[in-house]
C-alpha cells in the first residue's frame, strides 16, 4: 500500500472540519461515569447578549469568568469574530467554550475555501447548534456551554441573531437574545428599553446598559470597572462586516450607563 | 493466469513521465511575480468558475496546471492538512515548506504506485512574514520539488515565461507594473493577448488572511 503524506482519501463526504476531524482521530471521546463532574470546579463565563438595529447586529459581553464564588478571570473574552460576517459569544464552562469557538472559527474558514464560498447565515447557525448537541454528554454532568451567535445576513441583507439551548436547540430571535448567569436580568433591562429600528450608537448603549444592569444585581456579571480599564467586548455588524469596538469607542456608552446607575 | 508483458523500468518511467508532460502542456501557464509589498499570482483563465488559484492558509497559496479533478483533489488535501495543523497546533506552525514537501511526496508516490500519473504541476506560494522574503515552490508531475526566488511559472511553457521575467522582473515593483511585467510575459512566451485573467494576491494588507481575488481593472485603478 502506498503511504500518502496528504488526506487525499481521508472518508470525508463533505467539507465539514469537524467531520475530517472526526476521520482522523482527532476528536476527543470521553467515557466519563455519571458522577464525575460533581467534584469539578471550573472557570464559568457569564453573561453575554446580542441585538439587532437598523442595518445590523450589535454582540456584547462581559469579561469575568467566576469559579464558585471566586473571580476566575477578569478580563476574559467571551465574543469572538466567526468569520468576516457572524460573531459568537459564549457562556458557561470556559474552557469548553472557547475550544468549540476554536473549532466553529476554523469549521467557517475550512468550508469557505474548499468550497469557494461562505455558508450561510442559517448554515452556520445550524452547524453551532450541531456542536452544542456534541457537547450534551458534558452538559448533563454540568460542563455547560451555551452559545449567541450573531451575523449579517448577505441575502436578505439583514442582521440576525440566534440563541441556542444546552441540547443544541436553535431559535432566531427577532429583537434581542442573552445567555449566561446575568441572561435574565440584561434580558427584563431589553424588554423595557428596547425599541426595534434604532440605530447602531443606540444598539451599542443599550448593549452596555444591559450588562451593566446585569452586573448590578448577578455577582458573576463583571460590569465595566474604569478603574482598572476592563470595558465589555462589543462587536457591530453589518452590511460592511464585523467590526470590533476599541476601548475608547466604547468608555463614552461604559461612563454613561454607569453614571445612570449611581 | 496470463503472464504480463515485462517492461523494463526505465521505459515504464520514461512513457509514464511522457504522457503526464503531454497533458500538463494542453493547458494554460501560471505565474507568481514578487512585488513590494506581496505576492501576485496570475493565471490564463477565461472560467470565471473553475479556478486555478487558491487559498490555502492565512499567508499561502495554491496554484495548479493539467487536469482539473486532480489538481482539486489536491489542493483540497492541502486545505486539510494545513487547517489540521493549524488547529492541532498553531497557525503559525503551518507553513510553505512543510506543504510543498507533503505534496511532492504524494505525487512522487502516486507516479511510481500508480497506473497513471497525476497531469499536474503545481505552485505553493508563501507571503514571507515581515522582513522575510517570499517563498515559491515548485512540484511537478513526479514530485520533484524545486524552489524559486522573486518569480515563478508553472504549466506549458513555464520555460518561456522564466526566460521572459528574468529580464523584466527588478525588485521594488508596484502591484500595477508587476501585473504589467506578468502580461508582457505571456504576451512573449504565448506570442498572442490573454483570453482572461484570474488574479490573486498575498498582500499584508488584507490583513491575517493575506489572499485575495482581484480583477484587472482593481489593479489598474489602484493606488500603487
Amino acid at each position: 500500500m502506498p503511504h500518502f503524506p496528504l488526506p487525499l482519501d481521508t472518508p470525508v463526504p463533505s467539507s465539514s472540519f469537524l467531520d475530517l476531524l472526526e476521520a482522523v482521530g482527532a476528536r476527543p471521546r470521553w467515557e466519563i461515569p455519571p458522577e464525575a463532574a460533581r467534584s469539578l470546579s471550573v472557570p464559568e463565563g457569564t453573561t453575554v447578549l446580542a441585538l439587532r438595529y437598523q442595518g445590523g447586529v450589535i454582540i456584547a459581553g462581559d469579561r469575568m469568568a467566576t469559579e464558585g464564588h471566586l473571580v476566575a478571570h477578569r478580563f476574559i473574552q467571551k465574543v469572538f469574530p466567526a468569520d468576516h460576517f457572524s460573531a459568537v459569544a459564549v457562556a458557561g464552562t470556559a474552557g469548553l467554550a472557547t475550544e468549540m469557538v476554536r473549532l466553529f472559527q476554523v469549521e467557517l474558514e475550512h468550508y469557505e475555501k474548499l468550497e469557494n464560498r461562505r455558508l450561510s447565515l442559517e448554515g452556520k447557525a445550524t452547524f453551532l447548534a450541531r456542536l452544542v448537541r456534541g457537547q450534551l454528554p458534558m452538559a448533563i454532568q454540568g460542563l455547560v456551554v451555551v452559545p449567541l451567535f450573531a451575523g449579517y445576513d448577505e441575502l436578505d441583507r439583514v442582521g440576525r441573531l440566534y440563541s441556542y439551548d444546552v441540547v443544541g436547540g436553535r431559535y432566531e430571535e427577532q429583537e434581542f437574545g442573552s445567555t449566561g448567569s446575568g441572561a435574565r436580568l440584561a434580558k427584563s433591562y431589553l424588554r423595557t428599553a428596547y425599541e426595534p429600528d434604532i440605530d447602531a450608537s443606540r444598539g451599542i448603549d443599550l448593549a452596555v446598559r444591559a450588562l451593566v444592569a446585569a452586573a448590578q444585581e448577578d455577582t458573576a456579571t463583571g460590569g465595566p470597572d474604569l478603574r482598572r480599564g476592563i470595558l465589555p467586548t462589543v462587536y457591530r455588524i453589518d452590511s460592511n462586516g464585523l467590526a470590533e469596538l476599541s476601548n475608547d469607542e466604547i468608555r463614552p456608552y461604559a461612563e454613561s450607563a454607569l453614571e445612570d446607575v449611581r | 493466469m496470463s503472464m504480463p508483458f515485462y517492461v523494463a523500468p526505465e521505459q515504464l518511467v520514461r512513457d509514464k513521465a511522457e504522457f503526464a508532460r503531454k497533458g500538463i502542456a494542453r493547458g494554460r501557464s501560471i505565474i507568481a511575480v514578487e512585488y513590494d509589498h506581496g505576492l501576485l499570482l496570475m493565471a490564463e483563465n477565461p472560467s470565471r468558475s473553475l479556478r486555478k488559484i487558491a487559498e490555502v492558509y492565512d499567508r499561502i497559496a495554491f496554484a495548479g496546471v493539467g487536469r482539473y479533478n486532480e489538481y482539486d483533489i489536491l489542493r483540497k488535501a492541502g486545505v486539510r492538512q494545513a487547517d489540521l495543523m493549524g488547529y492541532l497546533y498553531s497557525r503559525e506552525d503551518v507553513n510553505a515548506m512543510a506543504l510543498a514537501t507533503a505534496f511532492a511526496q504524494t505525487l512522487g508516490s502516486i507516479f511510481s504506485h500508480e497506473l497513471k500519473p497525476y497531469e499536474v504541476e503545481i505552485l505553493i506560494a508563501e507571503l514571507g512574514q515581515e522582513g522575510e522574503e517570499n517563498k515559491l515552490y515548485r512540484v511537478s508531475y513526479d514530485g520533484t520539488l524545486s524552489d524559486e526566488r522573486h518569480f515563478a511559472a508553472i504549466g506549458g511553457k513555464a520555460e518561456e515565461l522564466v526566460a521572459a521575467l528574468e529580464e523584466l522582473w527588478r525588485p521594488g515593483l508596484t502591484l500595477r507594473e508587476a501585473l504589467d511585467i506578468g502580461t508582457e510575459a505571456f504576451r512573449r512566451a504565448e506570442e498572442r493577448e490573454s483570453e482572461g485573467w484570474e488574479l490573486v494576491v498575498l498582500d499584508a494588507a488584507n490583513g491575517r488572511r493575506t489572499f485575495r481575488r482581484l480583477d484587472e481593472s482593481e489593479i489598474r485603478s489602484s493606488e500603487n
